[in-house]
């Protein structure tokens, strides 16, 4: 074992592990994320607390994973390489693990154009590639980047994120196999609405033998209206969302039920597909929804770990 | 390769010359008569807005090469006119303003903002080439630098927003590590970008840090 998380065990042990996105409020109130977190805990391995999001300002991803933590849950902290260098970024790792956070998912961050405080200087001191290398580093041989040695030990289970639909395509897997090289443990992947492509990429992954080398959890992002399926499908950079599925979201005459069908199949779906040994839902606003997903999906009861 | 500027707001200059009556105009004949925004043209039209607004110009002039240290004695050419200015308005890139700074004693102002050091592909296009970052990483990626064309400074590119070789932050910039992609690829080279290009030394960069000592 490399941290002991709840997720870590789950996925080692070969289950199929279920993780769930929390969003932190734009405020103060730790009952948002105790709220969010426990409703998702009982049907979430471990549940994944966002870095700034769109880079709008909210409260911090190690808060939200402090808070969860308190209430039972296996947090994993999001951590973007926008907003700092990496004296930042280690000091927040030594600081993360003396709370008890073992996993941490390791972004590049959307770019800050996009988010509240666009005159804002980005960071990007690192890559997420040469964040996953550091973090391997600081586990492994105890030193930060320096060389300098770290006391005590850095028990982190290192995820990395893929997007499975961006371009080139060929180059994703090459991309992916990067990041495994660099020591990731486990990948989240963008939502997953095309299923063939995915399945065509998973092919990829398979034939160079990455699921064998690291955790692939499908991300799922339940659609809750009309609008929210054309604004991925035309606005959000890197989804893929088919005409098909926008056109079962205008005639539907329930768009949230609709929404969970269409998540259901999709889930379905992709537990048929070789090599991957979870899934990642993204319910952005809609976290009510997630229980009857993960119910409705037969994916209960979570395993106790 | 040259040095791209934009006027900066009329308004702003305005408040620059709030409490400045009198006024010496000066171009630059390379960079920025090649951008249009320093050349005589522009120099003229910046004269004449100062005039409507009731300021007076002494004179003007547009030297050959503002950055250059023959600035000094284009100054001393018209130095009556400068003597009798408050301050002087330049419509040079940000070397020009403070190589004129450096050889007047008189308060400048910049009427451009400097944006880069790279191509004007066509009129207010512009392609950010480098960014003299002093730790040069083309060898890794193919002849195309990601630091000055990736807005991510991603090493190992690409993210995942890029969507048919564009950009996710704008549609008009080209994908940095799509072009790196499709070159390496061309040249069959693209096992080059296997190995993990690690943290780059910023210690060594303008950009990153103070300048070090001469």
């Amino acid at each position: 074992m490399k941290a002991g998380t709840s997720l870590e065990k789950v996925l080692e042990s070969g289950k199929f592990a279920v993780t769930a996105e929390v969003g932190p409020p734009r405020g103060t109130a730790a009952s948002v994320i105790q709220r969010k977190g426990e409703l998702l805990r009982p049907y979430c391995d471990a549940l994944n607390v966002t870095d700034n999001q769109t880079a709008i300002v909210r409260m911090s991803s190690v808060s939200g994973c402090v808070l969860l933590k308190q209430l039972g849950v296996d947090p994993v902290m999001q951590m973007v390489c926008r907003d700092r260098n990496r004296i930042a970024i280690q000091s927040d790792i030594l600081g993360a693990v003396a709370l008890g956070i073992g996993n941490i998912l390791c972004l590049s961050g959307d770019y800050q154009s996009f988010g509240d405080h666009p005159t804002a200087k980005g960071v990007f001191d690192l890559d997420s590639i040469q964040l996953i290398q550091l973090l391997s580093q600081m586990r492994d041989e105890k030193k930060f980047l320096s060389g300098e040695n770290i006391s005590g030990e850095v028990p982190l289970f290192i995820g990395a994120a893929e997007n499975p639909y961006a371009d080139p395509f060929e180059y994703r897997v090459l991309r992916l196999a990067k990041k495994v090289k660099a020591g990731a443990d486990f990948i989240q992947t963008q939502a997953i609405f095309d299923v063939g492509k995915f399945a065509k990429w998973m092919e990829m992954v398979t034939e160079r033998g990455l699921d064998k080398e690291v955790h692939i959890l499908a991300g799922i992002i339940p659609i809750r209206a009309v609008g929210m399926a054309r604004y991925m499908r035309d606005k959000v950079p890197g989804v893929s969302v088919p005409d098909g599925i926008v056109t079962r979201m205008e005639d539907a005459k329930e768009a949230r039920e609709e929404g969970l069908k269409i998540s259901l199949e999709i889930i379905e779906q992709i537990m048929d597909i070789p090599g991957v040994h979870g899934i990642h839902i993204m319910a952005v606003n809609w976290e009510d929804i997630v229980p009857a997903i993960v119910e409705k999906a037969g994916l209960l009861p979570r395993p106790l770990i | 390769m040259k040095t791209i500027t934009q006027q900066k707001p009329f308004e702003e200059i305005i408040q620059f010359l709030e409490r400045e009556q009198r006024v010496y105009l000066i171009g630059c004949g390379t960079c920025a008569t090649m951008c249009q925004t320093g050349g005589k043209p522009e120099v003229l039209e910046m004269k004449g807005k100062l005039e409507e607004i009731g300021k007076e110009v002494t004179g003007w002039m547009v030297i050959s090469t503002a950055c250059d240290s023959l600035t000094r004695e284009a100054l001393e050419e018209d130095i009556e006119a400068v003597q009798r200015a408050d301050a002087i308005l330049v419509m040079a890139c940000a070397f020009g303003v403070q190589t004129v700074a450096q050889y007047v004693e008189k308060l400048v102002y910049p009427a451009l903002n400097t944006l880069l050091l790279g191509h004007e592909d066509s009129p207010g296009h512009f392609s950010r080439i480098c960014i003299q970052c002093a730790d040069c990483v083309l060898a890794q990626t193919g002849g195309i630098c990601p630091i000055a064309r990736c807005p991510k400074n991603l090493l190992n590119g690409p993210c995942g927003g890029s969507e048919g070789g564009k950009c996710e932050i704008n549609p008009d910039l080209p994908c940095a590590w799509h072009l790196i992609i499709e070159r390496l690829t061309k040249l069959g080279k693209l096992d080059k970008l296997e190995a993990i290009v690690p943290p780059k030394d910023w210690s060594v960069s303008f950009t990153g840090s103070p300048p070090p000592p001469r």
